[in-house]
């Protein structure tokens, strides 16, 4: 039972192996007793203690003026506040967020696969097979499909937001729908998409009904649509998400400006186009380059859906299954550093558009 | 479009009539936007309400004859073991909620009021983490996760979602920003301690914020399918994500069954909708301007 589900899991039979292993000798990789336990030995624990103590005393006495007669004791309770309050917050942020990028920039010049005691540095071998072997760094084409559907969802959103914005009837209830795909469970929407194109499904009836039943495809099984289908799916969850930042941004334009363009004979296009596009172009601007970084990154539906066959691989679920059912930790780290490097360069260019509207 | 204005202006009939045009377009284009966001979700419920045969026999579009022909959810619900689901989820979501809540406040608490070497760094370290999707460390995270024995147990997620998802730090920085420190001092010149202060004034202030954290983190452990599924493989651990998930294989057929598990996956969330939706409308887009 349980090696079934371990199966599910994606993780191959060696992998588990080696997961046998190292709970049979009760020790940890080098590594990591490098690395994380000494986060929770009470000895280092009150070393870093101290070190906050020896940082505080030297800053201690500015407080004097501020607060007067009683410095004394605030001075030692902010030590022991600043200690006890940022202590588990920081060491959670570090084993969690920092180490292991530490070691996937480690393991990436490796050929480790996972679970041996041993390892060899390969050097740069690892980034070579990414960007010479077209096997793997073709996948980012697929990213292509998510990155146009991201333009389809921000104009849905922007338009939906711009009509809702003003008098409507059942202005909530359009609201509602609109936005609540947003919400839904991820597997919850990969099976709703499942059924939805399944051939004789939701959508193939939908056509049929319209009389477009010439329009009818293999959604999911043909290669050159699948992605197309995909990123319809992706289309429907997050458009709500877009819709309901932009609504927001577009209600805190003053009434007073459509009154004084009504005023002036201004239509609808020329309030969108002269009053709300300039007032929310920001937050537009960075809803799409947070959108890149999330085609860049697509996962939950093609992995929930597709499981990444028939040409639907994106270079996430390709990095999962090179890691954790090939047991190639040393190549998936260095296709997640590819990938660390895209995201993280995409969002200090969201970064500076942030820095210039200050 | 230049062009347009004058004429507008010049004959105030063909206004109202293009107005009149533009209002229908508007109210098709929301009906159809609806239609597109519900009838996905509708086919389904239809599907999940259908006998086999019936399923078999009808199309996706046509309503199910008997509307109380709940036989697939019980089906779903003691085959899947969906009730496991819940447990586990419930009991993920309210440990990992508390521990956001008190590590974000703590954390930003002290960021936010107290000057000593070497903030600066630690305010940088917890914007940094932003920018680290940690979709793409899995690889070396499993490693840490399994070398501190959490490997198939609770812990797993919990920690993982206080440790890597610091949205809950932004969303009180930004709120003590408004919460005047004028209060502080004066509880400090009574005489109240530091913990008295973050117990007694700043953790009961927060409170709008706290709502915010609970909302957004709440949708996001609700929703999370590749933690769980990653890190708790084993049976009595599933999530609702992947108790669900595991109706792919052995139901591929019965879509009936599939549907009705999938509609008790979306009632929680569509009951959390209708009884929050304001809080949950502000919630998203608070946390949107984290930029």
């Amino acid at each position: 039972m349980q090696q079934d589900h371990a199966e599910a899991a994606g993780h191959s039979a060696d992998f588990r192996k080696g997961l046998r292993q190292a709970k049979g000798t009760g020790r940890l990789s080098p590594s990591v007793e490098r690395n994380v336990m000494p986060l929770f030995k009470p000895n280092n624990r009150f070393r870093s203690l101290f070190l906050f103590t020896a940082l505080r005393s030297e800053e201690g006495y500015a407080a004097k003026d501020s607060y007067g007669g009683v410095e004394v004791s605030y001075r030692n309770q902010r030590i022991l506040i600043i200690a006890c309050f940022t202590i588990v917050p920081l060491a959670l942020l570090v084993t969690f967020a920092y180490l292991p990028v530490v070691n996937m920039f480690r393991y990436s010049f490796t050929d480790w696969n996972g679970y041996g005691k041993t390892f060899n540095y390969v050097g740069f071998d690892n980034y070579k097979s990414i960007f010479t072997d077209p096997k793997y760094f073709s996948v980012f084409k697929v990213s292509l499909y998510y990155f146009f559907a991201t333009f389809v969802q921000m104009g849905l959103a922007l338009y939906f937001a711009t009509i809702l914005s003003f008098k409507v009837r059942g202005k909530n209830f359009f609201k509602g729908v609109l936005f609540f795909p947003y919400l839904l469970n991820g597997v919850a929407i990969g099976f709703i998409f499942l059924f939805f194109f399944k051939p004789g499904g939701t959508f193939d009836t939908v056509l049929q009904a319209l009389g477009l039943d010439f329009l009818i495809q293999k959604w999911l099984l043909n290669p050159n649509i699948i992605n197309v289908s995909l990123a319809g799916a992706s289309v429907w969850r997050y458009m709500g998400f877009n819709f309901i930042v932009f609504l927001g941004a577009i209600s805190s334009i003053s009434k007073d400006i459509y009154e004084a363009s009504d005023i002036d004979g201004a239509n609808r296009w020329h309030q969108f186009r002269h009053i709300i596009l300039p007032s929310i172009k920001r937050i537009v601007q960075l809803n799409i380059i947070l959108s890149i970084s999330g085609a860049i990154s697509a996962f939950d539906i093609p992995y929930i859906m597709t499981g990444g066959s028939n040409g639907s691989n994106t270079f996430v679920i390709q990095t999962v299954d090179v890691a954790f059912k090939y047991g190639k930790v040393g190549l998936a780290s260095a296709m997640a550093v590819v990938l660390l490097f895209i995201v993280v360069i995409v969002t200090l260019i969201q970064q500076l558009f942030v820095k210039e509207e200050k | 479009m230049q062009a347009a204005k004058p004429a507008a202006r010049k004959n105030t009939q063909s206004h109202a009539v293009r107005y009149t045009v533009a209002s229908i377009a508007k109210y098709v284009t929301l009906i159809v936007g609806a239609l597109a966001a519900l009838v996905p979700i509708i086919v389904v419920l239809f599907a999940s309400l259908k006998t086999g045969a019936e399923y078999g026999s009808t199309g996706a579009l046509t309503p199910p004859s008997n509307w109380l022909n709940f036989d697939n959810y019980v089906k779903a619900f003691v085959d899947g073991k969906m009730m496991v689901g819940f447990v586990n989820t419930i009991i993920i979501l309210i440990v990992s909620i508390i521990g956001a809540t008190f590590t974000g406040s703590m954390i930003a608490y002290i960021l936010s009021r107290f000057q000593f070497r070497g903030k600066k760094l630690l305010l940088g370290a917890f914007l940094l983490a932003t920018l680290i999707p940690s979709v793409t460390t899995q690889v070396a995270t499993f490693q840490i996760i399994n070398d501190l024995h959490l490997f198939n147990t609770r812990l797993a997620p919990i920690v993982l979602y206080l440790g890597t998802d610091i949205i809950a730090v932004y969303i009180f920085l930004q709120f003590l920003d408004t919460i005047a420190v004028s209060l502080d001092e004066s509880a400090m010149l009574d005489g109240a301690s530091y913990f008295t202060i973050y117990f007694r004034i700043i953790l009961p202030l927060l409170l709008p914020a706290i709502v915010t954290v609970i909302i957004i983190k709440g949708v996001a452990i609700y929703n999370d399918f590749y933690t769980p599924f990653l890190y708790m493989p084993k049976s009595s651990l599933q999530v609702i994500s992947t108790a669900l998930f595991k109706f792919k294989g052995p139901y591929g057929s019965q879509w009936e069954v599939i549907c009705a598990a999938i509609i008790i996956t979306i009632i929680p969330t569509l009951i959390a909708f209708l009884s929050l939706q304001k809080y949950i409308y502000n919630g998203f887009a608070q946390g949107s301007e984290k930029g």
